[in-house]
């Protein structure tokens, strides 16, 4: 975790003077503008954070902050953020990615970061489709379904990316919307603070390429219970009294119960999206791990270890390795 | 006539049977008796059954080479007697178990002495006097073997019981009473030969007790050492042959502080590391030629990104899952011109063991010099081969870092309020600033794209000239600024009849091959390229003053060949190469380079390059 400001900054002071071009209207203004407010509401010193973005068009996020900004390769924004948490915990470390490069291509990390649960917060800006490439369906379009640049109807079955966190062991499972700023950046600030891998899953428009889920759509009224009931389709889990965290994580039935249940809502279909904290859990972090088995790593950060002196010569003792061999 | 500590020794058996184990006890014995030994191990891509050996090799100066030639067999089943007992020379020894193999079966020399162990009778005994049971016993065969091995060869029993008692400790100590009770089983069984026998077999080991400390290891081990010495913080890996050692032997050294992280495959493997080396650490990966094709795409980040990283590519015998266990140098074309586009890369292979170190050394201090990714080709042959060698020489080594930003550099930072410049290149040196992210003022953006000064994504044509010239501009200031005993040396007799050209585990065994072949009339020297890329175009000279060369490579291609082409112009018609997945032995190129010499070679036509060449291909080896 970074350090926290003494004078906070203003959200004016994440902010790049980078120009962007984003379509207008897409849904990743409402992410980024999310994000920028989370880091200066937590007090971030930008030079003691770094994003780590995918490529797309929301990979574009690293160059419109003012912190570090790291654009990867298209689906290893994961492997990348990790290597960098791992050499230094000291940083405040956060990943970022479309859809197409979390959970198609980068699919195997994503599934394998959950198994270590480093602890830094993972953004997925969900749109359903290859935005930067001109709109082929990623593996969130449900099957069927004919986004306007599909020659034919989708042929392959979506993925639930919350299910496949929660087998993955993500500790922290949300999901919001680019254009609810309020829950995004209350979201976005918990998957931050939160120790441990956290996964929020942000359902994002595209109105160049995904013509099924607009803005409007997602801002339409849909059937309730009841005779001419109508309610909004984005419904926050958490304020219908769900609440996923587990109390006691050494409790198995406790969190098997937890688990079915945010199983349950990730897998969710109909006509309503539900958005909020859908699982949370508090285990040892990856970094709390290898400081058990490599006592060093207490003391000191990789990227902070000793290990030349003033004058530039190696410090590291190897006498006691070489014994070994001696002969 | 007695042949006093020039020997070659071999033991073979299923794998999974301890054949390694004991080829350990048997070299490490003979190391603390102060001879100088070289070990090759063959082995399967499998974990039990399929046959494996190891050779070891003794002399009384220091080697890097095994010969074909084998005088004492130790065998204790009958597969390994079966392929190998024809190699076993005039005057050397067989040990076999005589209920298991028929001699007749055996395609064994006239004037071979052959030594039956009951090994079954021996291990009953040792069931006998410890009290252990007899049907777990089995594993012993190999310590019987080394023993009765070392019983021929004349070396007291104390140098096997030293050896054993430095071998288990800890909990292992319990097993010690057990194998050396099969060791002195085995030594009375030899000592009660007749003695006609004991005359026959002429080779003898002395312990040399003067001779000082020396280092018995591997390249894999001198590796991680080099890396640690470095300051090496940060390691990942993907599980492959051979590379693994190297991570395995990292990882066995948690109190050197080292974070070594198993990812989920190469892509991770050296994406994880690139992301560490962003924050400063010293980080590496290690992987073989699958891995190798997989990290292409982010060691071209690592370019663009002028990410001071460190790749050691273990090659072994390809293409695609190829010879899994075996040796070959065959990825050189592939380091030096791997990935998409065009970014600086630096290609190095250590020449022997020591250097193995040495370079693994040197590469951190050169990928952060020249803020660039370095492909370090280490091959299977020394990976796993066991060499006795004088204790790295530590006096001389620094740790450059390369250009970091200044405190002014950040503070100027602060005030002008933009990010960080941190691909904005120095006047002087070119290389551009490098803060840490943490210090006040680092900011600044990273990415695949061609940037600006700050790291922003353009476009810009003047600015993709800047910036591609810039970066492609540090192969002059890699051979400018390497010392030029790093980029290559020149061993061997003056005034040379024939320049032998090599690179990587080869340098050691044409330095071996220097007094046999003088004994033959031929004086040779011999060129070894560290740096393979970019190529040391200061080589040029020693290729054409020489009289003639050989090119001498662990591949079809000869690759080494085809860089020194495009480089110096020179083209070296007379080549050596083995590409069976099994190392050259110090016979062969022995007797290779005396063909040549002699012009005995028919000429044929390279397929690649049209030119006539004469080639010998080396196909010795199981
Ligand atoms: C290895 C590789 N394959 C393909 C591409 C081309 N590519 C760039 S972005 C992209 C898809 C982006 O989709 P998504 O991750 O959903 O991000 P979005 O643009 O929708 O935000 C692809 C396929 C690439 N850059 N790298
Ligand atoms: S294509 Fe879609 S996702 Fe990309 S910038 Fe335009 S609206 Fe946004
Ligand atoms: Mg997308």
């Amino acid at each position: 975790m970074a350090s926290k400001l003494q004078t906070p900054l203003t959200v004016a002071a994440y902010k790049s003077d980078v120009h962007n071009d984003w379509c207008p209207g897409c849904g990743d203004f409402g992410i980024l503008q999310a994000i920028q407010q989370s880091f200066a509401e937590l007090a971030l010193p930008p030079w003691e954070s770094m994003v780590f973005a995918g490529i797309g068009c929301s990979g574009k996020v690293f160059n419109y902050m003012a912190s570090h900004g790291v654009h990867t390769l298209h689906g290893r924004v994961l492997p990348f953020a990790v290597g960098a948490k791992l050499a230094n915990p000291n940083l405040e470390v956060i990943a970022v990615g479309g859809d197409g490069d979390g959970y198609g291509i980068g699919a195997g990390h994503f599934v394998h970061a959950g198994r270590r649960n480093v602890d830094m917060a993972y953004i997925v800006m969900t749109n359903e489709v290859y935005g930067l490439t001109k709109g082929q369906a990623s593996p969130t379009l449900g099957r069927g379904q004919q986004t306007k640049s599909l020659p034919l109807p989708n042929t392959n079955d979506a993925i639930q990316p919350l299910a496949l966190a929660l087998s993955a062991g993500y500790t922290w499972i949300g999901r919001s919307y680019a254009f609810d700023g309020k829950h995004l950046k209350e979201m976005i600030k918990k998957a931050i603070q939160h120790k441990g891998m956290a996964l929020l899953d942000v359902l994002q428009p595209c109105p160049t390429f995904n013509d099924l889920h607009t803005t409007e759509w997602f801002n339409k009224k849909v059937k309730g219970e009841g005779e001419n009931v109508m309610v909004p389709r984005i419904f926050n889990v958490n304020d219908q009294g769900y609440d996923g965290a587990v109390k006691d994580p050494t409790n198995a039935d406790e969190v098997n119960e937890k688990k079915s249940k945010a199983f349950e809502m990730a897998n969710y279909v109909g006509e309503r999206n539900p958005v909020g904290v859908f699982y949370e859990i508090n285990l040892p972090t990856y970094v709390e791990r290898m400081q058990a088995q490599v006592p060093m790593l207490k003391q000191y950060a990789p990227a902070l270890m000793p290990y030349q002196d003033a004058s530039h010569l190696p410090t590291t003792d190897l006498s006691k390795v070489y014994d070994e061999y001696l002969f | 006539m007695k042949v006093v500590n020039n020997f070659s020794w071999m033991i073979g058996g299923p794998q999974g049977t301890g054949i390694e184990s004991s080829a350990n006890l048997f070299a490490q014995a003979c190391a603390s008796a102060g001879l100088w030994v070289f070990g090759k191990r063959e082995y399967h891509s499998n974990i039990k059954g399929k046959h494996s050996y190891f050779q070891v090799r003794v002399f009384d100066k220091p080697i890097n080479s095994h010969v074909d030639d084998v005088h004492l067999l130790a065998t204790f089943e009958d597969s390994t007697a079966r392929l190998h007992a024809h190699e076993v020379v005039k005057g050397g020894a067989l040990i076999y178990d005589p209920t298991k193999i028929m001699l007749d079966d055996l395609n064994l020399k006239s004037g071979v002495i052959t030594l039956p162990i009951d090994f079954n009778t021996v291990l009953r005994h040792v069931a006998e006097v410890t009290g252990e049971d007899y049907g777990k016993l089995a594993i012993m065969k190999n310590v019987i073997a080394v023993a009765a091995s070392m019983a021929l060869l004349r070396m007291d029993i104390s140098e096997m019981e030293e050896t054993l008692n430095r071998l288990f400790t800890g909990k292992k100590a319990r097993l010690i009473p057990t194998n050396m009770a099969a060791v002195k089983k085995a030594y009375e069984a030899v000592e009660a030969l007749p003695q006609e026998i004991h005359n026959q077999f002429l080779y003898h080991l002395t312990p040399n007790k003067k001779m000082a400390k020396r280092l018995l290891i591997n390249g894999a081990s001198a590796t991680a050492m080099g890396k640690l010495k470095a300051g090496c913080r940060y390691q990942t890996y993907y599980p492959i042959s051979p590379a693994t050692d190297e991570s395995n032997f990292l990882e066995s050294h948690p109190e050197s502080g080292i974070a070594v992280v198993q990812c989920e495959d190469e892509i991770a493997a050296i994406d994880m590391a690139l992301g560490a080396a962003t924050t400063g650490v010293r980080a590496s990966t290690a992987t073989s030629g699958p891995g190798f094709a997989l990290m292409q795409e982010g060691m071209g980040w690592g370019g663009m990104n002028e990410v001071p990283i460190v790749v050691f590519n273990y090659q072994r015998g390809g293409p695609s899952t190829g010879l899994p266990t075996r040796h070959e140098q065959g990825d050189l074309m592939f380091s030096a011109f791997g990935g998409h586009g065009e970014y600086p890369k630096l290609v190095m292979a250590p020449a022997d063991i020591d250097d193995h170190f040495h370079v693994a050394f040197e590469s951190f201090n050169y990928a952060d010099k020249f803020q660039t990714p370095v492909m370090i080709l280490n091959d299977k042959l020394l990976t796993h081969s066991l060499q006795t060698i004088p204790p790295f020489q530590e006096s001389g080594l620094v740790i450059d870092r390369g250009r970091l930003a200044t405190p002014e550099e950040l503070e100027a930072a602060i005030t002008e309020g933009k990010g960080f410049p941190r691909f904005r290149p120095d006047a002087k040196t070119v290389m551009s600033p490098r803060p840490y992210p943490g210090q006040e003022g680092s900011p600044y953006w990273m990415t695949g794209d061609e940037h600006d000064d700050y790291g922003h994504i353009t476009e810009n044509p003047e600015i993709r000239i800047k910036m591609h010239e810039k970066r492609l501009s540090k192969y002059k200031l890699m051979l400018e600024q390497i010392p030029q005993d790093k980029q290559f040396t020149l061993k061997g007799e003056k005034d040379a009849d024939v320049t032998l050209v090599c690179w990587g585990s080869t340098s050691g065994l044409l330095l071996d091959a220097v007094e046999p072949l003088k004994e033959k009339g031929i004086k040779v020297n011999i060129l070894n390229y560290r740096l393979l890329h970019p190529l040391p175009i200061a080589t040029e000279k020693i290729l054409k003053s020489a009289k003639k060369l050989i090119l001498v490579e662990s591949n079809w291609g000869t690759q080494l060949g085809h860089l020194i082409r495009m480089t110096t112009g020179v083209f070296i018609p007379n080549q050596v190469v083995k590409y069976t997945g099994r190392p050259m032995s110090l016979n062969e190129i022995v007797d290779a380079v005396e063909k040549l010499m002699k012009k005995e070679v028919k000429p044929e036509v390279d397929p690649l390059t049209g030119m006539t060449i004469e080639k010998v291909v080396l196909t010795y080896g199981l």
